[in-house]
């Protein structure tokens, strides 16, 4: 078990991090919102991607964070793995109901419903099922060690899952463009583009702002959790000898 | 590691015979889902005949959950988990004995189903090999998951709501890739099909793999 714990959750990095996301929110919401054309054939709808895109990605970056630290936690039995992988599943559950709300709200105007059986959107519903399942897991309640097993062998099973939805949209024939951004020549005017990648650097600064923090509420979850059982045991004990001296007289 | 996992295999299989769980209960439930759909789809309109390779896999996927359930139960009810720890059994050897009992299971089920569908829903087979080289991979892939998931889930108080919640949408690619291949298989164009019941090997190689590499850990769970 590791015992260096942090004492709070800010830290001067941290507020670095914090300063950082907030400039960056806002000016990626000029540059989204304002200063980056509309689309010739999406018009306005398109500035939805700067967030759906990057939440995405970082939708993924948090399942690949989670079975790492499930990994990790199997290997080395260390509590800061499971940490990890609760921290970053919580905001892979965040960003992957982002990613369906903005895509939704980009579907209306796009395909004339918020909602299609599209093998992209269908697959990512159910990877943000899997994570919800993950968290419920989670919830139950059990010793630290038994949570973070089961939560580690899960949370290990959530890779297969997100290649079969990173793939799907190969295996199912969908309505859903394809990555315009990794194309080797991508057909998207520049400031479009620039915005899109400035969505992704915020998004994950953002990302590394929350999950610290996360993380360090975690910690100090458990630190609390094993205070109280320590005191919960000093006091059953001391009502033990109470009762066993009353008992001898 | 075979005979290890024919063992435990046998023995739920024993268990499932002696307590007759799986034929009175199981069974009949995925009978009634059956007739169910037919209620909640009008027969008349003759959709029930285009939509029955779905209803018969939906039907076999919600019978998973309660086989994968009771195949863990039976070990955590009885106390017996321990002992099955304790007795020197490789952990993939379990797993495959669990999940060998639970696609034994799956398999009579699916015939029972089967024949359902054809007599109720009123359903012509055109091509039987394509629904069978598509069934067998995908009821392994179903009991392979059941098995990891089932042992997941097993010493959880609430493992009969958080089972299905586990377990479904993991089990989604299976019911697509199955679904495509038995309407394949019904429409008389089999060559749409193969390809999904090579999707199905792939995906039953997987859960297998995943799972037997997995459940030595699922194991020490108390």
């Amino acid at each position: 078990m590791t015992t260096i714990a942090p004492a709070g959750t800010g830290s001067r990095a941290t507020l670095v991090l914090g300063w950082l996301s907030l400039a960056g929110v806002a000016a990626l919401a000029a540059l989204g919102l304002w200063w980056s054309p509309a689309d010739v054939v999406q018009g306005d709808s398109v500035r939805l991607m700067y967030v759906h895109v990057p939440s995405a990605i970082l939708m993924y970056a948090g399942c690949s964070l989670c079975a790492l630290g499930s990994l990790m936690w199997l290997r080395k039995r260390t509590d800061g793995w499971d940490t990890l992988a609760q921290a970053s599943a919580e905001l892979a559950t965040l960003f992957a109901a982002l990613t369906l709300v903005t895509g939704m709200l980009w579907g209306r105007p796009t395909w004339g419903a918020y909602w299609t059986w599209d093998a992209r959107l269908t697959s990512t519903t159910l990877l943000f099922l899997l994570l919800v399942g993950y968290l419920a897991l989670r919830s139950v309640p059990a010793s630290a060690d038994t949570r973070a097993r089961r939560s580690a062998v899960l949370g290990l099973l959530l890779v297969p899952n997100a290649m079969i939805v990173h793939y799907s949209v190969d295996w199912w024939n969908t309505l859903h463009q394809d990555a315009t951004v990794a194309k080797l020549d991508p057909t998207i005017d520049d400031l479009m583009l620039f915005t899109l990648f400035a969505g992704m650097v915020v998004g994950g600064v953002v990302f590394s702002w929350l999950l610290t923090h996360r993380f360090r509420v975690a910690w100090l979850q458990r630190q609390v959790d094993e205070v109280s059982l320590d005191r919960a045991i000093v006091e059953r004990r001391a009502e033990a000898d109470l009762a066993g001296h009353g008992s001898t007289r | 590691m075979f005979a290890e996992a024919r063992i435990v295999a046998a023995k739920d299989l024993r268990l499932e015979w002696r307590s007759r769980v799986t034929t009175t209960q199981v069974v009949p439930f995925a009978v009634l889902t059956l007739v169910l759909f037919a209620f909640a789809i009008d027969p008349s309109r003759g959709v029930l005949g285009r939509v029955a390779p779905g209803l018969f896999w939906v039907a076999v996927l919600l019978s998973t959950t309660l086989a994968a359930n009771r195949a863990h139960a039976v070990e955590t009810d009885a106390g017996t988990r321990d002992m099955l720890r304790l007795s020197g059994l490789e952990p993939r050897a379990v797993f495959a004995g669990k999940a060998a009992a639970i696609v034994v299971q799956l398999l009579g089920l699916e015939i029972v189903l089967a024949a359902g569908t054809v007599v109720l829903y009123n359903v012509q087979l055109a091509t039987p090999a394509l629904l069978l080289s598509a069934a067998l991979p995908a009821t392994v892939a179903l009991g392979a998951a059941g098995a990891t998931y089932g042992a997941l889930a097993a010493s959880v108080r609430v493992r009969e709501t958080l089972l299905p919640l586990l377990l479904l949408p993991v089990l989604a690619p299976v019911l697509i890739a199955a679904t495509s291949a038995t309407e394949a298989a019904i429409d008389s164009t089999p060559e749409a099909g193969w390809g999904w019941a090579g999707l199905l090997v792939v995906l039953a190689l997987l859960y297998a793999g995943a799972g037997a590499g997995i459940y030595g850990v699922l194991l020490e769970d108390q």
